[in-house]
């Protein structure tokens, strides 16, 4: 799935990195805690979260990720966003809960990341 | 010839916490390590660098890279841990508040670097302080 569908069907703001709206996605990870982030094959997969900190950006660069979507309307401070400018991250809000983004992602075909 | 690189964490500081395993990442992929090693020592480093921020004193990690083999050692100046086998455990963890706003301290870290690690060694004594010897094979 192109990251602009998953922008299309989450009805995303894009925060930064939105060159990358073209590349390709084959899962996810949903999850507020970034040990368990680092626990999984999350490997090129999306991660959702309602977490906004800066460590939310260091995980997903540390276990090479795609990019982040911050659920429950959550919009993280100016200073994580240029952080993730300078990164060149993809990052992007949607008001759907963690459930609810989930849902619409996989019914659409994108799949999850697995256990190690 | 080896590589070497050495960093300091501070004790609390979550705003620079993560720099360390980052410059890790960039500089195994300048050396042209495999992804998926990258990956594992990236992981255990960051694992490391979060616990020295939530539990220690402060302390130091250190890099080598050799022909065969990297080694990530992570060391602080205390408190130590008092029950070892305890803090291997998955799930227990004595981390604060702060921490898990972060998304961290749900016990994990411990565990996950001894499962990237090739070779995992632990040794820590109250008052003095708690090292961590990691080893990946090339």
């Amino acid at each position: 799935m192109k990251l602009h569908r998953v922008k299309q069907l989450l009805n995303a703001v894009v925060l930064s990195g939105e060159s990358h709206l073209d590349d390709e996605v084959q899962s996810g990870f949903g999850c507020d805690l970034m040990s368990d982030v680092l626990c999984f094959r999350t490997e090129d997969a999306i991660l959702l979260t309602g977490l906004i900190n800066r460590q939310v950006l260091n995980t997903v660069d540390i276990a090479n990720m795609n990019s982040i979507i911050f659920v429950r309307d959550k919009i993280p401070s100016d200073e994580v966003i240029k952080m993730a400018q300078e990164r060149d991250l993809l990052v992007m809000s949607t008001k759907y809960i963690l459930f609810e983004a989930c849902g619409i992602l996989y019914a659409n075909g994108l799949r999850g990341a697995y256990l190690k | 010839m080896n590589y070497k690189l050495a960093f300091e964490v501070e004790r609390g500081d979550f705003e620079t916490a993560g720099d360390a395993s980052r410059k890790i990442k960039r500089t195994l992929q300048q050396l042209g390590i495999s992804n998926k090693i990258i990956r594992k020592v990236s992981i255990a480093g960051y694992e490391g660098e979060m616990n020295l921020a939530i539990h220690s004193l402060g302390g130091t990690i250190l890099l080598t890279v050799a022909e065969k083999e990297i080694d990530l050692t992570i060391e602080d100046r205390g408190p130590g841990i008092q029950d070892l086998s305890l803090a291997m455990t998955e799930g227990w963890s004595t981390a604060g508040d702060e921490a898990r706003r972060m998304g961290f301290g749900a016990g994990m870290g411990l565990p996950n670097m001894q499962k990237n690690a090739d070779h995992f060694q632990i040794d820590s004594k109250v008052g003095v302080g708690t090292k961590i010897a990691m080893k990946f094979f090339l």
